[in-house]
């Protein structure tokens, strides 16, 4: 059999899980569970597969591509006036690491769904909407042009909606659905707006490749149009924003909780909510051309890690405590991202998809065997039944939580370390700014710590509080993705070892990143990279132990006597801020209201009561008076008729 | 712009006869034969597409002006029988005889009474349709968008539900008011012509002064904006809708509202440019006002049926504002988004027309929870749904993305640097995206999910054999345009640049003569520069 070429690889890639999607679509009620089963599995896999061989295709040849990159167009997609956007997808180092986490993460998902929804009555339905996802997640990251990535960008949130609403029978699982979808469509506005600035005020161009070419044209319009670039640049992460639950837009994610737990691994974990990160780092070029942009990016990340951390701390509901812990995780890639960290923004999205996919599969396995129980106030002592679960989840929490040696460290101190060193060359952001960002991201870190090792605690250690559970290991399909993404939440940081020699990452991912970080004056020694490594495994290992003191040790009645002490602010963090209440009250309710009286009073009164049958009820009262010329004769009106046309015809000619 | 090529087989002739012929046939048949009235409609009806199958096939992407033309003498005083058709028309006459056996078969269950005259209606009204989009001849235009008028009025005053009568009359006055402008202002530009010719390439080439051609721009614009319909002249649509049979809904919003933004392309701008270029801000505002406010309007609504047709101002509204920032892409989305509509609202119709047939009401409280019993319904509304508010990979994606990008390019790069007021537009303009989610997503989450709190939803027949065929054909059609646009778009292409140049051309010339006459000088000599570049392009 020939080699087939890395174009075909990439479009099977691509279209292996669309195939499955459809099929498994058509066909729900046909096929057999089984069937649908090795279609919906098989298909990410098939792209898992066919990413690596094209990877393996590439690696040796890449040195002499430009950009060291491959492009398979599959079509011209639209054409018209100066629009002119092929359907192409684009395999550079980026996209590279991109494929295969998405790949992998969703291919293990998906083995863990088929034991995890066994029971369901949609089950081909579901991995219909699974399958769909992948194939949208990998036209986001492969494709070549601003447009596909937005097929891919929209396409995922479709997802998104059906599957948090997976289970429509109830109400607000399908509230949730479509809140998330209205919320990431606020976001893609803005994504829109940029495109068509990008488009027609700098001259730019969707192609990511030759977007790239023309800002490097000193004379081009994005080296003279700075306020431009800047509004652009800010846009774009309005649409990042909604995608990767930044604030404002933060508020559909813990809602999204309402979606089976695998679906929450794979979308509202792994991948999709990276997808604004990744967009983020695929234009980085343009970013750094603009410092007030990366300082409001790197501002926004800070404060959304830590905001998040905050309410962390007090969820009940273990997907709740993992959905705002994700919230505060993606904060931190964004942070990477807005001080030119581009490398160690993505080195921290790969990082926490092996750890939170596995965390959020292991809240699956817990929930599976108690029967749908969320409430980790009802949990307790389940180390002893489900050793698997427990060790893994052991694993992926002292990931997250930053244990030295394990992957969260390494990748989360290379975003403290550039956080604390970067300089963007125009000098526009201020250096305290730094110190601000640090503090906060240091304060997630510990809030993060303690949150989860609470979470861990409570569930595992201990007595159970339930005395009617029953609690037994998941089935092999749910374990072995959960050994092997616990694996990768161990040892996926020592790519990025933070040597320069031993950096295969950073080296890998260069021609992407490399010369935008020029731009960035990152001061700061190596010796300092190694004295934040110790504060931060100083900050982690005491976040360990105040939870251990709080939830274990003898300070277990503090939790308690401290939400009674500062009842008002524990109120405020159950509450989250308030902010969902917020903007129901700001946003919701106005338009409601705007949209009902402008049914009422402009529509139906003053429309079509005043203006439209306004003057039909004056002539039928005048006709009143005219009807005795109306004398049914039809010889008369038609006479009348032609003789009233004459007279206009005339008067006008 | 002229004559292409001229029809060797009347193909466009036959494409209208042969609907009219199903119709006097029908004429034949006993009135108590139901089956085989509804057998000769549909049967008419499909030829008549596979007819326009054959203008498809010999239509030439390449060719700018009209194409397979026929021409024949007709009445005395100048008015011929003039048919043709280019990438104007052409995807309009195909989303006609498209839609229409689709619509003809919805109504074989719908619509028991009176069959023979129902199905004589579907007919005549298709023909007209047709008619309309292929005549050449400003008169056979106007007999033929008057003919229109009659059989909708019937199909709403007849077939209709319980405030038919208001909702007739009031659709037929309303639009009867417009058109005595327009046969006025058709009048007048024969007079002017003086060439004792109604052809509207004849009419391309009078020359009227800017006063005419603001008076002549209001009359045929007037009778136009209420067909669109474009805010504020559109609260008939609600009324003939919601009364309307499913089936004269569908062909209603499917095909019947383009008549307008057709005549906008067709008539009012070509034929009077520089009143098109000084009442393009305004109708643009109107647009985006319809987009923003039926938008909200449509929110509001707690009848499924309201909820759509408001939401087809919205619509419209995009694809006023695309042929009014008159460039390539913006038209050319306008025209494709006309069909997108014509798709999407004619299958969200046909689907409201599901549920009635099964509860008898369109109140949306009346549902919740349906896409338990009604799975394969629930999967074509959510389709529906995306086109609708234009998901990427659907119709719907396209047309907006082409009007807005038009609209943008427009505001920020065009001849005049950037225009503020129109990139105020757009950007109002795009929220459309994010309203219209909320809109048609709060009306799918009350309509399928959810508990089921009304017994009798419990056991809802799913989609029939018949209704899912119709809805899996119009889902092809979405996800065909969405993916290929390419094999529309080239087809439209050729011809919007011809308009746009002729357009551009013919303004800037009126203007050079004016500014020659009245202040010769240097301050002219940009504008000319301009203005080559505009011919050039």
């Amino acid at each position: 059999m020939p080699t087939p070429s890395i174009e075909t690889l990439l479009a099977v890639v691509v279209l292996a899980p669309l195939a499955g999607a459809i099929v498994n679509g058509l066909l729900s009620g046909v096929l057999s569970r089984k069937t649908v089963s090795v279609l919906g599995v098989g298909a990410p896999v098939v792209a898992l597969g066919a990413a690596l061989w094209a990877i393996l295709l590439w690696l040796p040849l890449r040195a002499s591509l430009p950009d060291q990159a491959v492009t398979a167009v599959l079509f011209r997609w639209i054409e018209a006036g100066p629009v002119a956007i092929d359907l192409s997808l684009y395999l550079d180092p980026l996209s590279a690491v991109m494929a295969l986490v998405v790949t992998c993460v969703g291919s293990l998902i998906h083995l863990y769904s088929v034991g995890y929804m066994h029971d369901d009555p949609s089950y081909a339905r579901y991995f219909s909407h699974l399958n769909l996802f992948m194939f949208a997640m990998l036209l986001l990251v492969l494709g070549r042009s601003l447009a596909v990535l937005f097929i891919g960008w929209e396409g995922v949130g479709l997802c998104s909606y059906l599957l948090i609403g997976f289970w429509f029978d109830d109400m607000d699982k399908a509230i949730a659905g479509k809140k998330a979808f209205i919320v990431n469509r606020i976001g893609d506005f803005g994504f829109l707006l940029a495109l068509f600035f990008l488009l027609f005020h700098l001259d730019g161009s969707l192609d990511v490749p030759t977007l790239r070419a023309a800002v490097a044209d000193p004379a081009s319009a994005f080296n003279t149009d700075g306020a431009m670039v800047t509004l652009v640049t800010l846009l774009l992460f309005v649409g990042a924003t909604g995608k990767s639950a930044q604030i404002p837009l933060y508020v559909w994610l813990p809602d999204a909780m309402a979606g089976p737990t695998p679906v929450s691994a794979l979308i509202h974990a792994a991948t999709m909510v990276t997808a604004g990160v990744y967009m983020i780092a695929r234009l980085n070029f343009l970013y750094v051309l603009a410092p007030v942009s990366m300082a409001v990016v790197a501002s926004v990340g800070a404060a959304t890690a830590i905001f998040a951390a905050s309410i962390g701390l007090v969820q009940n509901d273990i997907k709740k405590v993992l959905a705002y812990s994700t919230v505060s995780q993606l904060g931190y890639m964004v942070l990477g991202a807005g001080v030119g960290a581009f490398g160690a923004g993505v080195f921290h999205l790969m990082t926490h998809a092996f750890f939170k996919a596995c965390l959020f599969l292991g809240a699956g396995s817990v929930i599976h065997a108690l029967h749908g129980q969320q409430d980790i106030r009802r949990m307790g002592g389940l180390a002893r039944h489900m050793p698997f679960t427990r060790w893994t989840f052991l694993v992926a929490t002292m990931a997250i939580a930053g244990v030295p040696l394990l992957s969260g460290f390494f990748s989360k101190d290379e975003i403290l370390f550039k956080t604390l060193t970067f300089r963007h060359a125009s000098g526009v952001v201020p250096g305290w700014l730094n110190a601000v960002w640090f503090a906060l991201a240091l304060g997630a870190a510990l809030m993060t710590a303690l949150y989860m090792f609470r979470l861990y605690f409570l569930v595992f250690s201990g007595d159970s509080r339930d005395p009617h559970a029953h609690p037994h290991e998941s089935p092999a399909s749910m374990t072995i993705p959960l050994i092997v993404l616990a694996a990768g939440a161990a040892l996926a940081g020592y790519v990025g070892l933070p040597d320069p020699s031993l950096n295969v990452w950073e080296h890998f991912l260069a021609p992407v990143f490399g010369g935008a970080e020029e731009a960035i004056h990152a001061t700061g020694s190596h010796a300092l990279e190694f004295a934040l490594m110790g504060v931060s495994s100083v900050v982690a290992v005491s976040g360990i132990a105040l939870a251990w003191w709080l939830y274990r040790g003898a300070g277990r009645d503090v939790p308690a006597r401290l939400a009674a002490s500062m009842a008002g602010l524990h109120r405020t963090l159950s509450n989250k801020y308030y902010v969902d209440e917020a903007y129901d009250l700001a946003v919701v309710r106005p338009l409601k209201a705007i949209a009902h009286h402008a049914w009422k009073w402009i529509d139906a009164g003053l429309v079509d009561g005043l203006l439209v049958n306004g003057p039909a009820r004056l002539l039928s009262a005048l006709g009143g008076g005219v009807r005795r010329l109306a004398t049914g004769d039809v010889q008369a009106y038609a006479a009348a008729l032609a003789l009233g046309l004459a007279v206009i015809v005339f008067l006008f000619l | 712009m002229g004559i292409e090529t001229r029809a060797l087989t009347p193909i466009l002739t036959l494409t209208l006869a042969l609907p009219m012929a199903g119709a006097l046939l029908l004429a034949l048949v006993p009135r108590d034969r139901a089956l085989a009235h509804k057998v000769v409609s549909l049967a008419a009806s499909l030829a008549a597409f596979v007819a326009s199958l054959s203008i498809w096939v010999n239509f030439d992407p390449a060719l700018a002006g009209f194409q397979l033309v026929e021409d024949h003498p007709w009445l005395a005083f100048g008015a011929r029988y003039t048919v043709g058709v280019d990438g104007i028309s052409l995807l309009l006459v195909m989303l006609t005889t498209f839609l229409t056996p689709l619509t003809i078969l919805s109504a074989w269950k719908a619509v028991e009474k009176r069959t023979r005259e129902f199905h004589i209606a579907m007919l005549v009204l298709e023909a007209s349709m047709l008619g309309t989009l292929v005549a050449m001849d400003l008169l056979l235009f106007f007999v033929f968008w008057e003919i229109m008028l009659v059989p909708m009025y019937l199909i709403i005053g007849v077939w209709g539900g319980e405030r038919r009568i208001y909702a007739a009359v009031k659709f037929f006055l309303y639009t009867t008011v417009g058109s005595v402008l327009m046969m006025v202002g058709i009048l007048y530009l024969y007079q002017q012509g003086g060439s004792d010719s109604f052809a509207y390439l004849d009419a391309l080439k009078t020359d009227l002064d800017l006063r005419q051609q603001l008076w002549l721009f209001a009359a045929f614009g007037l009778a136009f904006a209420i067909k669109v319909p474009l805010f504020p002249f559109h609260t008939w649509l609600p009324d003939a809708h919601v009364e309307a049979p499913t089936a004269g809904s569908v062909i209603l919003a499917g095909v019947l509202l383009k008549m307008g933004t057709y005549g906008f392309l067709r008539f009012a701008i070509p034929l009077f440019p520089d009143a098109a270029g000084a009442f393009a801000l305004p109708v643009m505002l109107l647009a985006v006002v319809g987009i923003v406010y039926g938008s909200f309007v449509a929110w509001a609504q707690d009848d499924v049926k309201k909820l759509v047709a408001y939401s087809s101002v919205a619509h419209l509204g995009f694809v006023m504002l695309g042929m009014f920032a008159l460039t390539s892409e913006a038209v050319q989305g306008s025209i494709l988004q006309m069909v997108n509509h014509g798709i999407s609202t004619g299958a969200l119709f046909l689907l409201v027309g599901v549920l009635y047939e099964r509860r008898h009401t369109r109140l949306i409280a009346a549902y919740g929870g349906i896409a338990r019993p009604m799975k394969v319904f629930a999967f074509f509304l959510v389709v529906t749904t995306l086109s609708s508010i234009g998901l990427p990979g659907t119709n719907g994606f396209i047309g907006e993305f082409l009007i807005l990008a038009g609209t943008f390019r427009e505001a920020l790069s065009g001849p005049g640097g950037t225009n503020a007021t129109l990139l105020a537009l757009g950007v109002v303009a795009s929220t459309g995206v994010v309203l219209g989610a909320i809109y048609m997503l709060t009306m799918v989450r009350k309509v399928l999910f959810g508990p089921i709190v009304h017994a009798e939803n419990e056991s809802l027949p799913d989609v029939s054999f018949r209704e899912g065929l119709i809805l899996a054909t119009l889902t092809v059609v979405v996800f065909w345009i969405g993916v290929f646009p390419n094999a529309f778009l080239s087809r439209t292409s050729a011809s919007v640049d011809a308009l746009l140049a002729a357009y551009k051309g013919r303004m800037v010339e009126h203007r050079m003569v004016r500014m020659d006459e009245a202040r010769p000088g240097p301050s002219d000599a940009p504008y000319r520069l301009a203005a080559d570049a505009e011919v050039a392009e």
